[in-house]
């Protein structure tokens, strides 16, 4: 017996069966034979599926720059696969030598993206953070000035690509959807049919419809002189496509909001844009936050469709590495890769918008 | 699939139209090329030994180096050239609609193709035909012998429809398993799912050697049952621009027939020969008459080689397709490629 326990008077511990992991597990996962039969049967599940997968994934997987003849004759996945072509999947064919571009590129945008995460960040001026860097991303992939090489859109591909298609779609696409939204809702006729026909149309066609209308049969309606950028033409496609979906998101966040909301901002004598701007719209959005970054996170992943349109985006630019015929039987090493990435990426909008909403809620727990 | 035929049948009906429209300006796509400072061409966005981006990004392949020759004819520059890849669906209206100046993409020359779709065939670069593989233990020797067979096949392509082309003329019953990619069909193949694998003998070959688990357990066919002449195209606005691509073509064989390499072409440019003079640059002007540099031969024979060193160097022997010359040897070797004369 130590000093403190002989000084303290004794405190009964909670019984091992309440407290504790095993307390936790009992209540937890054993409560009902219902339950304990799903946790056994999960276990059993996990248990069959992981050694192996955890066996290709790492322990008999070969890493390191060798050979494709090494990898044959291992039993694991053939990381050295994507050693020798990382640089291809991630950034396409942008120019070798010139890819620390892409590199810094990316960053600029991750770095604002979580940047603007931050709530407190949201004021007027990050509007302008953003301007500064769209602009720092165009001039690292453009370049032209500065002494950088210039570099054609047709030659960036891979993840800023796809970055860039997502970040750009959901930059403009969200205020359009609350204009949309807005005009579906109006009193005023002419918008309202606008606004109705534009969703309605573009939620009618597949998205893939509208890539190829814009990237092959737009240049053919076209005059000869007028030539419009390729990356240019997909990207307004999943901008208008984003924006139709989304505005439809809006509005089911619209019709939530009371009408007693509206009464009582225009009691107090405001305008339909404040109403909207500072009572309707902030109730609005943050009720249908978790639709809202579904409709990114499905965006984001669509965005591999510009495939079709021969754009090298991440997916395209993989495969490209795969039409390697010393490499192509390590495909699945490929797209596991990929994958990994957009799952990064997808799950980090998922979390961030749970984060969101219980922080926008705090004022409504108790 | 409904949509791809729809979206076929509208680009048709906007390919005559275009088609139409675009014969009365003749030299517009050279003088615009020769104004740009680079060819516009469209490859594949990724098929071995064709056209496929290496690990550094860069284009390599058969049809890469055609673009490549031409660019040499016109600027005296192999890399004078900007490549678009393109998808099945799309390159034709990749071509026609003036994205890209020729279509260097393994198209099968075919008629409907010359005659309705907006654009004209320069040559044929690679003679190919479809063919199959089976497992040596399901001992079968012929095509003949696939009477009720399984066969697995890639969708979208002419390969389809000519494996039930076969199968109805010669009553077989085939069972065509159709898969959507590459990596599908051939995993399903080699994993058993189908007595017999098809596609085009250049991809054949490389399949049995790179994919198989272990490639003396496969055997190929010896029937082809199609005919699959593979080439560039260019758009129907420009003959001059035309008649170049196809005289590249043949400059490309008359050098192999001629014996003269990308190595030994400086040399043959003083050879007592008038033929290879005329071709060179040395002697005459072909390439005036073409609109282009006298060297412009030279050029091409310099930076890129001869038709059989584009071959061998792409997916010959050496190269993980393994291809033999075939078809594709030169008419004095028993081959089809047949140069017409420079002169």
């Amino acid at each position: 017996m130590t000093a403190e326990e002989a000084t303290t008077p004794q405190v009964e511990r909670p019984p091992a069966s309440v407290a504790g992991p095993w307390g936790w597990a009992r209540a937890n996962l054993f409560s009902t034979p219902w339950n304990t039969f799903l946790t056994l049967a999960s276990i059993a599940v996990l248990g069959w599926a992981l050694p192996p997968a955890l066996d290709w994934l790492i322990f008999n997987a070969v890493w390191g720059h060798v050979k494709p003849e090494v990898c044959k004759q291992a039993d694991g996945a053939c990381w050295a696969f994507i050693s020798e072509k990382y640089r291809l999947i991630l950034f396409g064919r942008y120019p070798f030598k010139e890819q620390w571009r892409p590199v810094l590129a990316v960053c600029a945008l991750i770095a604002m993206i979580i940047f603007s995460c931050n709530r407190r960040f949201w004021r007027a001026w990050l509007g302008a953070v953003w301007l500064a860097g769209l602009a720092i991303f165009g001039t690292l992939m453009w370049g032209g000035v500065f002494g950088l090489m210039p570099v054609e859109t047709n030659l960036w591909g891979g993840l800023p690509l796809t970055l860039i298609l997502a970040v750009v779609g959901v930059v403009v696409a969200f205020p359009l959807s609350i204009l949309l939204a807005l005009g579906r809702r109006s009193r005023m006729p002419i918008v309202r049919s606008f606004s109705v026909a534009y969703i309605e149309l573009i939620r009618g066609v597949p998205l893939i419809s509208l890539l190829f209308m814009a990237s092959f049969m737009l240049p053919l309606f076209l005059p000869n002189t007028i030539k419009i950028n390729a990356l240019l033409r997909a990207q307004v496609a999943i901008i208008m496509f984003t924006a139709a979906y989304l505005a439809e998101v809006v509005r089911g966040g619209l019709q939530s909001i009371p009408k007693g909301q509206y009464e009582a901002a225009q009691a107090l004598g405001l305008g339909f844009g404040q109403m909207m701007w500072k009572v309707v719209l902030p109730q609005a959005i943050r009720a249908v936050i978790p639709p809202i970054v579904n409709t990114f996170i499905g965006m984001f992943k669509d965005t591999s469709l510009v495939a079709i349109v021969s754009l090298t985006d991440l997916l395209l630019a993989t495969k490209q590495a795969i039409s390697d015929p010393n490499w192509r039987a390590f495909f699945i090493e490929g797209y596991v890769f990929v994958a990994f990435i957009y799952f990064i990426f997808c799950f980090f909008m998922s979390k961030y918008s749970q984060h969101l909403e219980k922080s926008l809620r705090a004022g409504e727990r108790r | 699939m409904m949509f791809r035929h729809l979206v076929g049948a509208a680009v048709a009906a906007v390919f005559a139209v275009v088609g139409l429209s675009g014969a009365a300006q003749a030299g517009a796509t050279l003088d615009a090329i020769k104004k740009k400072g680079f060819i516009q061409c469209g490859v594949n966005t990724g098929l071995a030994g064709f056209s496929v981006a290496d690990s550094q990004g860069a284009w390599t392949g058969l049809d890469v180096d055609i673009c490549k020759a031409i660019a040499a004819a016109v600027f005296g520059d192999a890399n004078a050239v900007k490549y678009t890849p393109t998808n099945a669906q799309q390159r034709f209206t990749a071509l026609t609609s003036g994205e890209v100046d020729i279509l260097s993409r393994n198209t099968t020359w075919t008629l409907t193709r010359d005659a309705s779709l907006g654009m004209m065939f320069t040559g044929v670069t690679y003679y190919d035909g479809q063919g199959f593989m089976v497992p040596k233990s399901a001992k079968i020797k012929s095509a003949k012998e696939l009477k009720g067979a399984t066969v697995c096949v890639q969708t979208g392509t002419t390969t389809e429809l000519n494996l039930a082309d076969f199968a109805r003329a010669n009553k077989l019953n085939i069972k065509p398993v159709v898969f959507e990619s590459l990596e599908e069909s051939k995993v399903a193949f080699f994993g058993g799912r189908c007595k017999a694998y098809t596609t085009d003998a250049s991809g054949l070959a490389s399949i049995r050697s790179k994919d198989a688990p272990n490639p003396d357990d496969y055997l190929i066919l010896p029937e082809l049952i199609s005919k699959e002449p593979l080439g560039p195209a260019v758009r129907r606005d420009d003959v001059e621009w035309f008649t170049l691509v196809k005289w590249v073509l043949y400059a490309l064989g008359e050098a192999e027939e001629s014996g003269i390499t990308s190595a030994n072409v400086n040399e043959m440019k003083s050879s007592a020969d008038p033929n290879i003079q005329r071709l060179l640059g040395a002697l005459g002007d072909m390439g005036q008459k073409l609109g282009v540099d006298n060297a412009w031969a030279f050029n091409a024979i310099k930076q890129v080689g001869n038709y059989g060193e584009i071959f061998e160097r792409n997916v010959g022997q050496k190269t993980p397709l393994h291809l033999a010359r075939g078809l594709n040897a030169t008419w004095k070797n028993g081959g089809l490629m047949y140069a017409m004369p420079v002169r």
